[in-house]
């Protein structure tokens, strides 16, 4: 394929292609490149010169909604904010025993966790470079821990790869790894690279690829110190008599591209997923927990459904019922908007704005997934196969498993045990919640067959059936985006939107309040410009 | 489909074993699944099991007994394209499938419409490749 039928393809034929070639683990992988990778352009709180006048109805408590009415809220404006649910955070939720969700179709679950477990069902990781989150996290004093993403013990899965077998993810890097630098090497030492590398840094090259793959002193990828110095060994080092280390031995380049598990390496060495990601302690939503404490009381009007959005050149006025009395429509009136409403809702809410925002309003479906978080008796990933925190990576339906990163050695966990995206997505989406968290456990025993014993109970959040935002996040494609991205972002009269979807960072949390903190630099901007009209 | 239905009602009362396989479609499987089984894996999500659709602080609308359904090209051009917060499944549906869910939806949930679509008839619904970029 050349680079012209390349750049022309469609964000989605892309990700189609790449989930008919691979599993969920890699179209995960793919999702996050696209669009994806830009570093969070924060540097310091938002410069809201001058003292705001006036108030603001803010639509929505998610992220992007707590921050603009803090940051309003702080410049002197009067706030408000309509959320639907009865609590804020919006995706930045966790579930904890004795929780109850109802999803669309009315489908009723109660989290039977035990005291002190929990399951991010939305936002899990905190990358080092999304300053924004991070500042607010230090503002507020919400504490952190490090969130484990990448684990070498942890495993890569194939259905069909080695007798499905899980390998450890560090046998297959570094077997992938040696396999290429030792092709490599020969390819140097028979004069194959002479008319690409010069003599001098052929020598550096060939000394590089030894240390790179581990190969021995005559540049072979074999069983040896080299070798189990990254693979790991066959009997592990130990003391006294006996307690010499026994190597292992690799497998072959050939098996390991036949194999395809190398399609599940690539992830850790992404930006969004280097080291150091990190978690709040004790659940996400300690971050909107605390924007709800900073902002105060009275300011979020909770079981709110927005009806309708109005503006004229005095006002806008947004149309409400609450949720206890639909049909009973109630208004509330405020110099200004910012609606971070999704666009999954917000296409279906009648809205005063210019023709081209509203077709850009509707031009964006959202992308499901879902999550499934499994309550087990024993930590058997950390007790038998000593794997603390990271990511098993698999081509099963469930995409992934992920051991929680808190609470080593103590004795029970709850891991995700599904993370699902695209058709998977769907698939899952379609079934009950029961139906979800036992497939999950059905898979998650052919990498685990301790499941059978220590399952206990779950939870399985699937985004398109959440109430309060019918998807998971903003389905961009780059025709999208360049259609209609900067009709979102602008300030529509008396209205700006602010959400993931008004970012470059889709899904994440960074993008939610980066928007924000956008929208009402927009906004205050504005009113400064008036009061000195 | 019922059979595996029926077994995993039986399985929920029998706790804690999990006996039986839930079924995902593999992907290299999509393009042969019928019009119910593209309902009961895809549709339902949103539209429920009983394509009633459901309501939250947005909506998924009913498919049961919508005047929309009256010409089979309206929801053709719905799946194929998206709409809104519909996406579009042209890129993972056959023309034969587009028409099959149509089909299936037009003749069920209390639908009774009984002219049915070909996949030739879905064709002018599939989008034109976009022509590569110039650079």
């Amino acid at each position: 394929m050349g680079s012209d039928g390349a750049a022309s393809m469609t964000r989605r034929d892309l990700l189609r292609m790449i989930g008919l070639a691979g599993g969920g683990a890699l179209m995960y992988q793919a999702m996050t490149s696209l669009g994806f990778a830009a570093e969070s352009p924060y540097r310091k709180p938002p410069p809201l010169q001058g003292s705001g006048r006036g108030s603001v109805l803010i639509l929505g408590a998610g992220l992007a909604g707590l921050v603009a009415a803090y940051e309003l809220g702080k410049a002197g404006y009067k706030v408000k904010v309509l959320e639907y649910n009865a609590r804020a955070g919006g995706r930045n939720w966790t579930l904890r025993g004795g929780d109850e969700y109802t999803e669309l179709g009315g489908y009723k679950q109660r989290c039977r966790f035990d005291e002190g477990e929990y399951f991010n069902p939305g936002p899990w990781s905190i990358p080092y470079h999304h300053h924004a989150l991070l500042a607010y996290c230090r503002q507020f004093g919400v504490a952190l821990e490090p969130f484990v993403q990448v684990n070498h013990n942890a495993y890569v899965h194939g259905e069909n790869a080695m007798g499905g077998k899980p390998q450890r993810m560090r046998e297959v890097q570094a077997d992938f790894n040696g396999g290429v630098a030792e092709l490599l090497s020969k390819a140097a030492g028979k004069g194959r690279l002479d008319d690409l590398v010069s003599k001098e840094d052929g020598v550096i090259l060939l000394e590089a690829l030894r240390g790179f793959g581990g190969l021995d002193k005559d540049y072979r990828y074999v069983a040896g110190h080299a070798c189990s110095s990254r693979r790991g060994y066959a009997k592990d080092a130990g003391a006294g008599p006996g307690g010499e280390p026994a190597f292992s031995q690799p497998v072959s380049l050939h098996d390991v591209l036949g194999s395809h598990l190398w399609k599940s390496l690539g992830m850790s060495g992404m930006y969004e997923f280097q080291t150091t990601l990190m978690q709040p302690v004790g659940g996400m939503d300690a971050i909107g927990k605390a924007f709800v404490r900073e902002i105060g009381p009275n300011v979020i009007r909770y079981n709110t459904k927005v009806t309708g959005i109005a503006q004229d050149e005095r006002g806008v006025t947004v149309s409400y019922e609450d949720t206890a009395k639909p049909g009973h429509v109630q208004q509330a009136k405020a110099d200004w908007c910012v609606c971070t409403i999704p666009l999954s809702i917000l296409s279906q809410i009648p809205i005063q704005v210019s023709e081209a925002k509203a077709a850009a309003i509707g031009a964006v479906p959202y992308w499901g997934s879902v999550k499934v978080g499994l309550q087990f008796r024993r930590r058997f990933w950390e007790e038998d196969e000593a794997i603390y925190g990271g990511v098993t990576a698999t081509d099963l339906p469930i995409g992934m498993i992920s051991y929680p990163s808190h609470g080593f050695g103590t004795q029970k966990g709850v891991l995700l045990g599904a993370y699902t995206l695209f058709l998977e997505a769907y698939e899952f989406t379609a079934m009950d919640p029961a139906r979800r968290i036992r497939r999950a456990v059905e898979d998650g025993s052919k990498i685990h067959p301790q499941y059978a014993r220590e399952f206990e109970n779950g939870m399985a959040v699937a985004w398109h059936r959440s109430p309060g935002t019918l998807g998971c996040f903003a389905g961009w494609t780059e025709e999208a985006r360049a259609k209609h991205y900067s009709d979102i972002c602008s300030m529509d009269g008396r209205i700006v939107l602010a959400g993931e979807h008004a970012s470059y960072l889709p899904a994440w949390q960074e993008g939610a309040i980066l928007s924000s903190l956008s929208a009402i630099d927009a906004l205050h901007r504005r009113v400064v410009v008036e009061a000195t009209a | 489909m019922k059979k595996i239905v029926l077994m995993s009602c039986l399985a929920m009362c029998v706790a804690p074993a999990y006996p039986q396989r839930i079924d995902i479609t593999p992907r290299e499987d999509v393009a042969r699944l019928t019009g119910e089984q593209i309902y009961t894996h895809i549709c339902q999500g949103c539209h429920m099991p009983d394509a009633r659709g459901a309501a939250g602080a947005g909506r998924y609308p009913a498919l049961a007994g919508d005047g929309k359904l009256a010409s089979a090209a309206y929801p053709a051009a719905m799946v194929m394209n998206g709409r809104g917060n519909m996406p579009a499944f042209g890129p993972t549906l056959t023309d034969a499938q587009v028409a099959d869910v149509v089909n299936y939806v037009r003749t069920h949930f209390g639908n009774t419409y009984i002219d049915s679509l070909k996949p030739d008839d879905v064709k002018t619904f599939r989008p034109v490749a976009t022509p590569p970029e110039k650079h």
